[in-house]
């Protein structure tokens, strides 16, 4: 009886592993074995550090921006609102505030900018490709209002060594237990629970997701919301690690979390998708990038990699397909002599 | 309502062209200054490159796709125009005008015949293509950058001299977008961009040539960006490895404020480009006002927000009229006791 029902579970979870993310870590196994190999100073604890330390913002932008376009919206205005969220926090410091008030105000605007996103987006109904274009603006113009030119790094020794410190000598960063549990949670919230069926079904189609009983404008407001928090949180994080709040603070950095989220499978169209697969695809283009940094390759030039590997990604999947039709074709054509 | 007022009311670039002479006509009455000629000049000079790129763009999205690459594409050509001039000091300006928009027509069709033959959302394409090329033109241009100085004053003089008070290059502008605008309107290829935009598959089953007409858009699309970079780099003094970094944004922005649908099917190039003169107007206009400087950003995302919010209010009304209308005719039908 138990060995019946661990076998339905095992099979079950065997279902659910896409091919595309195992060939994706298959890929990142090897680029990690090949640049440890060939790059005397890849393999080390150093590198460990500075690698997750820098993929942190993107990672977490990832996750709630998986969930949004699974859902077949997108949010461009994330990077916008980790900026709004470092100048509220760098401007509350500027004027001497506790620190505590100025982390949580910082989040709050987050979630704040988010619930406008999700405002516009659900109950407006504005398509989120136009409408967070608008907020990306506002945004980004709000934080210049709050923090204007100044650039704030007199954060309390505490905060920003807790945030740059690291597990032991492992040189795993404290922080990435934090990213774990967030992961964690998304992988819950979207594979394991109905809310998270329910998205991929609003993906497919919004009226076929009404039917079946999912609340989508409910469902969509808070998905905005939950990114919105996430973007306050990669504010905190980014003033911190970087010991600097900006007006421009992440200025750009939208279009690299969409990419890495693409990459990582997740269908523009909506409705498909898996947070494993993007996870592991936020980590393939840190690696790479990674290691030619280490050749001394600017990062400007490395940007390159993160463009074709999007492309060939979804690409090559498509002209495979249709090479194999042909060949089909021209196989069954060869089979049937000609009557 | 006379025939002429209900069309009027009806286009879609006129709550922007009405935005825009109502921000030039108070900006004019508070501060008398912003509408002397100089400042004119500098207000069309700085409209032109986003206005080129806008009705580019709005041909782009118009068939149902988006080119996210064109800011990449401008930097390339720009950079190439520098390029041609620093080794080639006596090459003729017609010649490097047709090499901007060589370069840039051949990255269009890079994007085109991908997404055409690939058969993947122009979004993700061009998404890519805009990191590919500008990590490009970081590995050719390193930290080169060419300076006005490299090039002749005839080809820097082209965004200085006026002609009826406008400059050249606006001149060339307005012709590229006056072009577009016809083709677009009154030519049946024009108008299958609709008809794509509206519904691909509808298109394809009438026999419209949807992937030609696709890769015709991001290659023009991608010539005009090309176009844009020439003249990016007879305006500006420096063209090198960032140049036009995050311009996309930007340039969607003003198409969708200029009442282009984000879905395509409707919208025109003259919206466009109203939009990007709008959406560039505003910040000189809130400098005039002596706003300050801090709050300029926040109310142009503001005016786009509000774009977009009055856009969708006017749609659903048309589509409202539209079923009042369907309604209204089919009822003479029901009186006669036919159904349907």
């Amino acid at each position: 009886m138990t060995a019946l029902s661990s076998e339905i579970g095992a099979s079950k979870i065997w279902q659910r592993i896409n091919l595309r993310d195992v060939a994706m870590l298959g890929v990142l196994l090897i680029v990690i074995v090949i640049n440890s190999f060939a790059r005397d100073n890849f393999a080390s604890t150093t590198t460990v550090g500075y690698l997750l330390l820098d993929v942190i913002p993107i990672m977490m932008l990832a996750l709630p921006m998986a969930f949004i376009i699974i859902s077949a919206e997108i949010d461009l205005s994330v990077a916008s609102i980790v900026g709004i969220s470092a100048a509220t926090i760098g401007a509350l410091v500027l004027r001497e505030e506790n620190m505590v008030v100025a982390a949580v105000s910082g989040v709050g605007v987050g979630v704040l900018a988010g619930a406008f996103n999700g405002f516009l987006v659900a109950y407006l109904g504005l398509p989120s490709l136009a409408a967070t274009i608008g907020t990306l603006a506002l945004y980004r113009g709000l934080a210049l209002v709050i923090i204007g030119d100044a650039s704030v790094g007199s954060f309390p020794e505490t905060w920003t060594s807790f945030v740059q410190g690291k597990l032991g000598a492992t040189g795993i960063p404290t922080v990435t237990i934090a990213v774990l549990f967030f992961i964690a949670l998304a992988v819950m919230l979207l594979h394991y629970s109905p809310f998270g069926r329910g998205l991929f079904a609003l993906g497919h189609s919004q009226e076929a997701a009404r039917f079946v009983g999912v609340k989508v404008q409910h469902a969509k407001f808070w998905l905005f919301v939950a990114s919105g928090l996430v973007a306050g949180l990669v504010g905190l994080y980014w003033a911190l690690r970087y010991g600097s709040a900006r007006s421009d603070s992440a200025a750009g950095l939208e279009l690299t979390v969409i990419a890495a989220v693409l990459l990582g499978g997740v269908s523009i169209f909506g409705g498909r998708g898996s947070i494993p697969g993007v996870v592991v695809a936020v980590l393939l283009v840190a690696t790479i990038t990674y290691g030619f940094r280490l050749q001394r390759i600017s990062d400007v030039v490395l940007v390159i990699i993160t463009g074709a590997l999007l492309i060939a990604s979804v690409t090559a999947p498509n002209y495979y397909q249709k090479i194999r039709e042909r060949w089909r074709f021209i196989s069954r054509a060869k089979d049937s002599p000609a009557s | 309502m006379p025939v002429f007022l209900t069309r009027l009311s009806r286009l879609r670039e006129l709550p922007v062209a009405v935005a825009f002479v109502t921000l030039v006509a108070i900006t004019a009455t508070l501060n008398p200054r912003f509408l002397l000629p100089q400042s004119v000049k500098d207000l069309l000079l700085n409209a032109t490159i986003i206005a080129i790129l806008a009705a580019g763009q709005a041909m782009v999205i118009i068939s149902r796709n988006v080119d996210l690459s064109v800011g990449s594409i401008l930097g390339l050509s720009g950079f190439a125009t520098g390029t041609l001039f620093a080794v080639f000091p006596d090459i003729p300006i017609v010649l490097v005008f047709l090499a901007g928009i060589s370069v840039g027509a051949a990255l269009g069709a890079f994007n085109g015949i991908l997404v055409v033959t690939a058969g993947v959302p122009s979004l993700v394409i061009t998404l890519g293509s805009l990191y590919v090329f500008r990590g490009i033109n970081n590995a050719w241009a390193g930290g080169t950058e060419h300076f006005s100085g490299d090039r002749p004053k005839e080809f820097s003089n082209l965004s200085v001299d006026t002609v009826f008070g406008l400059p050249i290059i606006t001149l060339l502008a307005f012709t590229v977008i006056a072009a577009m605008a016809i083709y677009l309107a009154k030519f049946r290829s024009g108008r299958d961009f609709y008809a794509i935009g509206s519904d691909p598959e509808a298109a394809r089953l009438f026999g419209i040539p949807v992937g030609k007409r696709v890769l015709t858009a991001f290659v023009i699309n991608g010539a005009l960006a090309g176009l844009a970079g020439v003249l990016y780099a007879s305006r500006f003094s420096s063209v090198g490895a960032r140049t036009g970094t995050g311009l996309e944004l930007d340039v969607v922005a003003a198409v969708v404020v200029g009442g282009v649908a984000i879905f395509g099917g409707s919208g025109t190039v003259v919206g466009a480009a109203i939009g990007a003169f709008l959406l560039t107007t505003i910040t000189s206009a809130l400098t005039a006002l002596r706003v300050d400087k801090f709050w300029q950003q926040a109310v142009v995302g503001a005016l786009i927000i509000s774009a977009i919010v009055i856009d969708r209010v006017s749609t659903l009304r048309n589509a409202r009229r539209l079923r009042l209308d369907q309604a209204r005719d089919s009822v003479p039908a029901l009186e006669k006791g036919v159904t349907q």
